[in-house]
C-alpha cells in the first residue's frame, strides 16, 4: 500500500465516521479526557498528593470557595484538604491507564487464543471455545470478585481480573473472523510457501481481524473502567495508593449523608462521561464496520 | 441426549471443583489468619496449639483435601469473626438478596416494558429517540455512583425515603419479607430502583426490538381489520408476543441481577449475601469467603446447566452441535 493510499483510506474512514455528529462530540470529549489524562501532573492547579502543600485545614470546602492564602479550589475540596480537580485529573490518569492496559493484554491473550483454535480447528478448538463459553456464562462482575475476594487487591490483581474478565470477549471474536480469513485464499499459498504456522497467524490472519478487535475493544476498555471503578468503591480493587476515580467515588461516599456531595458527584460525572464517550465511539465504530448496514 | 445431558453435568462438576480449587488456594496465599483468632501477643505455645488444631502448617493441598472432606458433610468451617458455622451465616442472607434481586427486576419490568413499546411503535418521534439516547446513558452509568446519587438526592436532600437497611419485616405465607409491611417497602425501594437501572436499558431494548418486529406481523394486521381497538391491538396481541423473549432473557440475567447486587447492597447497607462478602473481604474471614464464593459458584455453574439441559429440549440443534458457534 502506497503513501498516497494510505492517506485515502484514512480519509475515507473520517468521511464515515463523521456522519454521526453525537460521535464526533463523542471523540472530541474522549480526546480532551485523554489529553488531561496524560497531562495530569502539568495541568493540575495543585499536586493533591504532595503532603507540604495539603493541609487539614482546607478540608471539605464546598466548589469555588477560597482558602485563606486565596487559592480558588473550582470544585471543592476533599476530607484531607485536597483539590479535587486535581485529584480527578490524577484520577481519570489510573483510571484510564488500568482500563486501556487490561484492554490490551487482554486483547493479545483473547487474539492469541481465538485466531490459533480457528486455525488449528480439532479438539484444541472444542477446548479453548468450550472455556470461553464457561467463562462468558458467568457475570463479569462475578469473575472479578472471585479472583479479588480470593487473592487481595493490588494493581497487578485488579489488572489481571480484568484481563480474566474480557480476554473472552477478544478471543470469541477473534475466532469468528478469523474462520472466514483462515479458509481464503492467500493463507492457502502462505501454506503452500511452507510458512511457519506463527508467521501465517500473525503476519497474514491477524491484520485482517483488526476491525472487528477494535470494535470490541473499545467497548470493553469502557467496560474495563467502570468494572475497575465499582471494583476500587467496594474496596477490592486498587489500594488508596493510586486513588482512581472509583476510590475518590468511595472516599466522598463516606461525606453523602453530611450533604458534602462534591466529594463524590465530580469524580463521578468525569467517570461517566468517560465511559459514555467511549461507548458512543464505540458503537459508532461498530456500525462503520458492520457490513450489514452498509449503503 | 443423556450423553449430552452427562457430559454437561460432569462438566459443571469439573468446573465447580477447578473454581474450589483456586478459591482455596488464593485465599490461603493472602493474610495470617492465625492472628485473627488469637491476639498477636499470646503466649508461643498458645499459637502453636492453635496453627496445630486448625492445620495450618499443613501444605495447602492437604488443608484443601481436609476441607473438601468437611463440606461432602455440610461443614465449610466457622467464621473467624463470628464464631458461628459459615454455611449458616451465608444461608441465611440470601432472602434479603433474593428479595431486592425480584423486586428490582419487577421495578425494571414497569418502567422498561411501556417505554419499549412506545419508542417501537414511533420510534421517529422525538420522545422515542430522546428514550433511546437515555438507555444508552442508563448502560453506561456505573451502578454504585448511581446508587450514591439516589441517597443524596432521595435520602439526604429530600429526606423522603431511608437509605440504610432492610425495615420492618412483615410475614406472609410463612416467607418473611420487607415487602410486606409499609417501612420495609420504603426502605427496598431506592436500593431496588438503584439495581433496577442496571437491567432497564437492556429490557428497553429488547422490547423496543420485539414491537418493531411484532407490529408488521399479518395478525397484528388482521387485528385492526377486525376492528379491535388500538388500546387491544397493543396490550393484547403485541404484548403477548414481544413477552416471550423478553421472559426468556430476564430468566437468564436473573443470575447476573444478584451478582451485581453486592454492589448495591453494599452502598444501601441492604443486609444481604452480598454485603456480607464484601465485609469478609475487610476482615479477611476466610471461612465465611471460601464458603460464599463456593457457594455462588455452585448457584450459577447449576443454573446454567438447567439452562443449558432445558435449551436442548426445546432446540434440538443445541445437542447436536455441542458446542457453541
Amino acid at each position: 500500500m502506497t503513501q498516497n493510499n494510505k492517506y485515502e483510506l484514512l480519509a475515507k474512514i473520517w468521511s464515515e465516521f463523521s456522519e454521526n455528529k453525537i460521535a464526533v462530540v463523542a471523540l472530541v470529549c474522549f480526546s480532551i479526557i485523554l489529553f488531561v489524562a496524560v497531562f495530569a501532573s502539568v495541568i493540575s492547579p495543585t499536586d493533591p498528593y504532595d503532603l507540604a502543600t495539603v493541609t487539614i485545614m482546607n478540608s471539605r470546602l464546598p466548589p469555588l470557595e477560597e482558602d485563606f492564602s486565596g487559592n480558588v479550589y473550582w470544585l471543592g475540596t476533599d476530607g484531607a484538604g485536597r483539590d479535587m480537580l486535581s485529584a480527578i485529573f490524577y484520577g481519570l490518569r489510573i483510571s484510564l491507564s488500568v482500563g486501556v492496559l487490561s484492554g490490551i493484554f487482554a486483547l493479545i491473550v483473547g487474539a492469541f487464543f481465538g485466531i490459533s483454535a480457528a486455525y488449528f480447528g480439532g479438539r484444541y478448538e472444542t477446548l479453548i471455545m468450550r472455556i470461553v463459553d464457561i467463562q462468558l456464562s458467568f457475570p463479569s462482575i462475578l469473575v472479578a470478585l472471585i479472583i479479588l475476594a480470593a487473592f487481595g487487591k493490588g494493581v497487578e490483581k485488579t489488572i489481571f481480573a480484568l484481563v480474566l474478565v474480557q480476554w473472552a470477549y477478544y478471543a470469541r471474536t477473534a475466532r469468528a473472523s478469523a474462520l472466514v480469513e483462515s479458509r481464503k485464499e492467500y493463507v492457502d499459498a502462505a501454506r503452500c510457501l511452507s510458512l511457519g504456522n506463527l508467521r501465517i497467524m500473525l503476519n497474514h490472519i491477524l491484520p485482517n481481524c483488526i476491525p472487528p478487535l477494535i470494535v470490541v475493544g473499545t467497548l470493553q476498555t469502557a467496560h474495563a473502567i467502570s468494572l475497575e471503578a465499582t471494583l476500587s468503591f467496594l474496596g477490592l480493587g486498587l489500594p488508596q495508593t493510586e486513588p482512581s476515580l472509583g476510590l475518590l467515588i468511595g472516599n466522598g461516599f463516606e461525606y453523602v449523608h453530611t450533604g458534602d456531595y462534591w466529594i463524590s458527584i465530580f469524580p463521578g460525572i468525569a467517570l461517566l462521561i468517560t465511559i459514555v464517550s467511549i461507548n458512543l465511539v464505540g458503537d459508532q465504530l461498530r456500525d462503520m464496520f458492520n457490513p450489514r448496514l452498509k449503503r | 441426549m443423556t450423553v449430552y445431558i452427562l457430559q454437561r453435568t460432569l462438566q459443571s462438576f469439573v468446573v465447580l471443583f477447578v473454581m474450589s480449587l483456586i478459591v482455596f488456594c488464593g485465599v490461603n496465599l493472602i493474610g495470617d489468619p492465625i492472628y485473627m483468632m488469637i491476639s498477636p501477643e499470646s503466649e508461643p505455645a498458645e499459637i502453636e496449639r492453635v496453627i496445630k488444631e486448625f492445620g495450618f502448617d499443613r501444605p495447602v493441598l492437604e488443608q484443601y483435601w481436609f476441607f473438601l472432606k468437611n463440606v461432602a458433610s455440610g461443614d465449610f468451617g466457622r467464621s473467624f469473626v463470628q464464631g458461628i458455622p459459615a454455611l449458616p451465616l451465608i444461608l441465611e442472607r440470601f432472602p434479603a438478596t433474593i428479595e431486592l434481586a425480584v423486586f428490582s427486576l419487577f421495578i425494571s419490568l414497569v418502567i422498561a416494558l411501556p417505554l419499549g413499546v412506545y419508542a417501537g411503535l414511533y420510534p421517529e418521534r422525538k420522545s422515542s429517540k430522546i428514550i433511546m439516547s437515555g438507555s444508552i446513558l442508563g448502560f453506561s452509568m456505573p451502578t454504585f455512583w448511581v446508587g450514591i446519587m439516589l441517597i443524596m438526592l432521595f435520602a439526604v436532600k429530600l429526606d423522603w425515603l431511608p437509605s440504610t437497611g432492610r425495615g420492618e419485616l412483615g410475614t406472609f405465607l410463612g416467607i418473611e419479607s420487607s415487602l410486606f409491611t409499609l417501612n420495609g417497602l420504603s426502605h427496598i425501594f431506592l436500593p431496588a430502583l438503584n439495581l433496577a437501572l442496571f437491567k432497564l436499558s437492556s429490557v428497553l431494548r429488547l422490547t423496543r426490538a420485539g414491537t418493531r418486529e411484532v407490529i408488521l406481523q399479518d395478525y397484528i394486521k388482521f387485528a385492526r381489520a377486525k376492528g379491535l381497538s388500538h388500546s387491544r391491538v397493543i396490550n393484547v396481541h403485541l404484548l403477548k408476543n414481544i413477552l416471550i423473549p423478553v421472559v426468556t432473557v430476564i430468566g437468564l440475567e436473573f443470575g447476573s441481577l444478584v451478582a451485581f447486587s453486592t454492589v448495591t447492597e453494599t452502598v444501601f447497607a441492604w443486609p444481604g449475601a452480598g454485603k456480607l462478602i464484601i465485609d469478609s473481604v475487610y476482615n479477611l474471614d476466610r471461612p465465611v469467603i471460601v464458603a460464599y464464593l463456593i457457594i455462588i459458584v455452585a448457584f450459577f455453574v447449576f443454573l446454567n446447566l438447567i439452562v443449558d439441559i432445558l435449551y436442548s429440549f426445546l432446540d434440538p440443534r443445541v445437542r447436536i452441535k455441542g458446542s457453541s458457534e
